[in-house]
């Protein structure tokens, strides 16, 4: 299977936390690959590595057989044009309108005339449900239009690779369940590569193609949907079903309760 | 600008209750325009610029940063630094030493009001004293070069600090005080080492 994103056994560690430990990972051409994982594991932190935002200590990432690491400023920004992220916040340009949000990569990017660059916008955003809201203010959308009108901008360049950094947090069901639909409709009809990061379990499992489940540094499982629902792994499947207490304690690392309210008893 | 009315109105008071002790009123216009060009004129409107302008650039690239902004521009390929740190930096750059010269001319102009107009001073002598004391180079283009030199100091250390700032919001109000506190002291700093070298030992 053709790899559009390869992670070889990659470390990093900011200030003196490791983060990862020598995680491997593909993504495939064509698909929708999850990763998955507890709040606070950094899962952020992969999506920045990929789009080189970040360094490795040591290991590789590898975009479309180049590896990222050790790659010159201009060659780094020219695979950029290749890869896209959707920010949990949407990240969207405060003072633009939603037309000139969408308009702004076209506009930074190539040098076609504004009758152009009007009509590929209304496509996009017509692809989002959004022409309506061109003229729109971002602080003036609601949450999920928010994130549409930013998936609308990540798409403006028809880039190959698109990474989405929570696209369910904090989403009511029915924003969740158009998200959900237009991940996988662009992603089919664009014929784009997307990475989800998420931990929204019942969402993920219904888009994704194949699922990594990070823990503790490491990828604990991965799989296809199905192969996810039935593994074995306690880990997994605390995690999947969202039990309070298992290999992922509740109680935060501390002395006994008896030793702490009464004291050492010598 | 405001202030540089009330500072050249101010100053034309004082500097009256001081003179006319000497008979020396008429000397008024010259004491207020130099004072301003020299000194008052670009150090107050860096420190005005710095409460002002330096605040909100950092609140503004903190709060970008923050907001995922920056980054997301990185992703796009676009280079943060070219596309909203640099226009900014001249901005600041250009927008200062035109602002000191303003309230510079208005400082003067409230000077005017005060010593000429409320407490007599002959607006002959105001002017003609005036336009004979201030030398272009030594005192006009100093006044500028100062503050030039404080709108690097002032636009530089807000746009650093909104750049580097922990992008949370303690992160940002911390960055926004330090912008202010740290430029106001550099330029009160940089006006003396600046002064020495104009117009101190000649």
């Amino acid at each position: 299977m053709d790899n559009l994103v390869e992670i070889d056994n990659l470390t990093f560690s900011r200030a003196e936390r490791v983060i990862y430990d020598g995680i491997s990972l593909k993504i495939p051409k064509g698909k929708i690959t999850a990763v998955m994982g507890p709040s606070g594991i950094g899962k952020t932190t992969l999506l920045k590595l990929i789009g080189a935002q970040l360094l490795p200590d040591s290991g590789d990432v590898k975009f479309d057989g180049t590896s990222l690491v050790g790659m010159g400023r201009s060659e780094l920004y020219k695979t950029r044009r290749r890869m896209s992220m959707l920010f949990q916040s949407g990240a969207l340009f405060t003072e633009m309108s939603v037309f000139d949000n969408v308009a702004f990569p076209l506009r930074e990017h190539t040098r076609l005339s504004e009758d152009v660059i009007a009509t590929i916008v209304a496509l996009k955003l017509q692809a989002v449900g959004l022409r309506g809201a061109a003229s729109l203010m971002p602080n003036e959308l609601s949450g999920g239009m928010a994130r549409r009108a930013a998936l609308a901008r990540a798409i403006a360049l028809d880039p190959d690779l698109i990474m989405f950094d929570e696209p369910f947090a904090g989403q009511d069901p029915i924003s969740m369940g158009v998200l959900v639909k237009l991940i996988r409709a662009l992603n089919d009809a664009l014929g784009l590569t997307s990475v989800v990061v998420t931990h929204d379990v019942t969402e993920v499992l219904t888009i994704a193609d194949y699922i990594y489940i990070l823990a503790d540094k490491r990828i604990i499982g991965e799989g296809t949907a199905e192969q996810i629902k039935h593994s074995d792994s306690p880990l997994v499947q605390q995690f999947l079903q969202g039990n309070a207490d298992g290999p992922v304690p509740f109680h935060f690392p501390a002395t006994s309760l008896e030793s702490s309210l009464f004291g050492d008893s010598q | 600008m405001v202030s540089g009315l009330f500072i050249g109105m101010v100053m034309a008071l004082q500097g009256y209750t001081i003179l006319v002790d000497y008979g020396a009123e008429g000397s008024l216009g010259p004491m207020v325009a130099l004072s301003l060009l020299r000194e008052l004129g670009p150090v107050v409107t860096a420190l005005l610029f710095a409460g002002r302008a330096g605040s909100a650039l950092t609140a503004e690239i903190g709060l970008m940063k923050a907001t995922e902004q920056l980054s997301s521009l990185e992703m796009m390929a676009v280079d943060p630094l070219r596309r909203i740190i640099a226009p900014r930096f001249w901005a600041g750059i250009i927008a200062m030493p035109m602002l000191a010269v303003i309230f510079s001319a208005i400082g003067i102009l409230g000077g005017h009001l005060v010593g000429v107009d409320w407490l007599g001073v002959d607006a002959g002598s105001y002017w003609s004293i005036m336009q004979s004391t201030v030398e272009w180079n030594q005192d006009v283009v100093n006044g500028i070069i100062k503050s030039l030199v404080f709108a690097l100091v002032v636009t530089w250390i807000a746009i650093f600090k909104g750049y580097d700032s922990i992008p949370t919001s303690e992160g940002i109000s911390k960055a926004t005080t330090e912008t202010v506190v740290f430029s106001s002291l550099a330029v009160l700093g940089l006006d003396f080492v600046l002064t020495a070298l104009m117009f101190g030992i000649e």
